[in-house]
């Protein structure tokens, strides 16, 4: 819903807060997951971040969530789904060159992160998109990325 | 210093500290204001319209680009046009744009554009599909402009492809990217600057500059974070043919910024295509001005005869003489 996803760009912060948290908390569940097995726990867990995200950003559960590096801004709502900034086109109003009645993704995410505690991270230079992990969960992505570097020391 | 020379059968060896044997490069480390242009590819499956619309920058510019699609319009691929002109010595800047081929496409014409001698590609993100005449086309956009900046600066540095896979021979390729200074976020446009260059861009084109107050600020960030020691800016230029066509590109093409002023001294001119070029050459004297600006690049869209004149009477080659097919080896003491 647009005009959820606007007020969460404009929460970003408070947004930020509860994702740090919310992370935490999912990766301390890790034994848990590994428990009742990755695989098994992907489906409900794609459903729920899908209503979630849905509801709050128009994710596109593009599976390779960068929300915290675009001020909570989804940057797959561009209709170029560009990850790494706006392109030159951007409407003098601030609005998409494609869909003009869409304000441009890129322009709330910048203000958005400029209201987030680190407001570097939009300058980080994202790779090209895993195009086959489109649909899946990015949580469980994260956690098990977090999971690794944490329990075995190793990056993946 | 080895001979420089245009034959194609020669090609230019790169110089120490050099990415690529291209004249741009040559040009632009050496210091020299440069100039670069844009060839409008035809809607013709014939090399001679290619040549022929190359040959009116014989002389007064150091490369030229070959657009990809721009506008999202269908016309001769980059990679014909890049290829026709390689051939004839000319230094070619091979625009590739991320909207119609996904990232197994462009790694290809990548080497491919290299084999043949282009030394220069220009990254894009393109125009997004409606803005052509095939609106129903699928957008591809697998790369971003920055994340294909990255994926050929590993190509052509580490010798690999974007899986990891060995290449036998790298591209020796200068890259470029496009800056739009004048479009909204205003305050991110230089991050997204540093972005590119973080991404692998040497040098940056920029849209069309009509608006010199914007520039400078631009200019003044982009020096501030140190960018123009990184990276060379060449300034996008270009005439206005009336009154109405620049009002109207202003109205319909994406991240083109007029202001009022300009349009206003065009409509009160007595000769609207005569006060556009002016309104060009003095752009391009101004920019030339501006600390950190290496060189223009001009878009003379269905204009570009007039690139010769607008490059004479701005002054900036200084008397030196790009290198061009057919140019006698005695007049290259003064040319690159």
């Amino acid at each position: 819903m647009y005009a959820v996803r606007q007020w969460s760009v404009r929460n970003s912060r408070k947004l930020e807060w509860l994702y740090q948290c919310f992370e935490g908390i999912l990766i301390a569940l890790h034994p848990f997951w590994l428990w009742i097995g990755y695989s098994r726990i992907e489906k409900p867990i794609r459903a729920v971040e899908k209503s979630v995200k849905g509801v709050m950003f128009d994710c596109q559960m593009c599976g390779s969530c960068v929300l915290s590096q675009t001020g909570m801004s989804c940057p797959m709502n561009c209709p170029k789904e560009l990850r790494n900034g706006p392109c030159g086109g951007v409407r003098s109003d601030g609005y998409c060159e494609v869909d003009s009645t869409m304000r441009c993704v890129w322009v709330d995410a910048w203000e958005g992160s400029q209201r987030m505690r680190d407001q570097t991270r939009i300058a980080t230079v994202q790779p090209p998109l895993a195009q086959g992990q489109r649909g899946r969960s990015s949580w469980l992505r994260e956690v098990r990325k977090k999971r690794d570097q944490i329990f075995f020391q190793r990056d993946t | 210093m080895p001979p420089v020379t245009g034959d194609p059968g020669q090609p230019l060896v790169i110089l120490e500290g050099h990415v690529s044997a291209g004249r741009l490069e040559r040009v632009l480390r050496s210091g020299k204001f440069a100039v670069t242009a844009e060839i409008a590819p035809p809607d013709a499956a014939d090399a001679e319209a290619v040549y022929e619309r190359a040959s009116v920058f014989d002389g007064c510019v150091d490369a030229i680009n070959a657009t990809d699609g721009s506008g999202a319009n269908c016309h001769m691929s980059s990679v014909g046009v890049c290829s026709l002109l390689t051939r004839k010595g000319y230094a070619m800047v091979m625009q590739v744009s991320c909207r119609d081929r996904n990232r197994i496409a462009i790694q290809g014409d990548v080497l491919g554009a290299a084999a043949m001698g282009v030394t220069n590609i220009l990254c894009l993100t393109g125009d997004g599909v409606q803005a052509g005449d095939q609106p129903d086309a699928k957008p591809v956009f697998d790369f971003d402009c920055i994340s294909l900046l990255q994926t050929v600066t590993a190509m052509r540095d580490e010798g690999e492809f974007l899986s990891g896979r060995k290449l036998t021979t790298p591209p020796r390729v200068f890259l470029g990217a496009a800056a739009n200074p004048f479009g909204p976020p205003l305050d991110y446009r230089p991050i997204r600057l540093e972005k590119k260059i973080n991404a692998g861009a040497q040098f940056v084109q920029t849209q069309y500059c009509f608006d010199l107050v914007r520039l400078r600020e631009y200019m003044s960030r982009v020096r501030d974070m140190g960018l123009t020691e990184r990276c060379y800016i060449l300034v996008g230029v270009g005439p206005m043919p009336s009154a109405r066509t620049a009002s109207w590109i202003r109205d319909n093409v994406p991240g083109v910024h007029i202001p009022d002023a300009v349009i206003k001294r065009l409509l009160g001119a007595e000769n609207q295509k005569e006060e556009g070029v002016r309104i060009c050459v003095e752009m391009i004297q101004a920019v030339r001005e501006i600390e950190g600006v290496h060189g223009v690049h001009i878009m003379a869209y269905k204009q570009e005869e007039r690139v010769r004149d607008i490059v004479e009477e701005s002054g900036v080659l200084e008397g030196r003489i790009p290198w061009y097919p057919g140019v006698s080896n005695d007049q290259q003491g003064q040319q690159t």
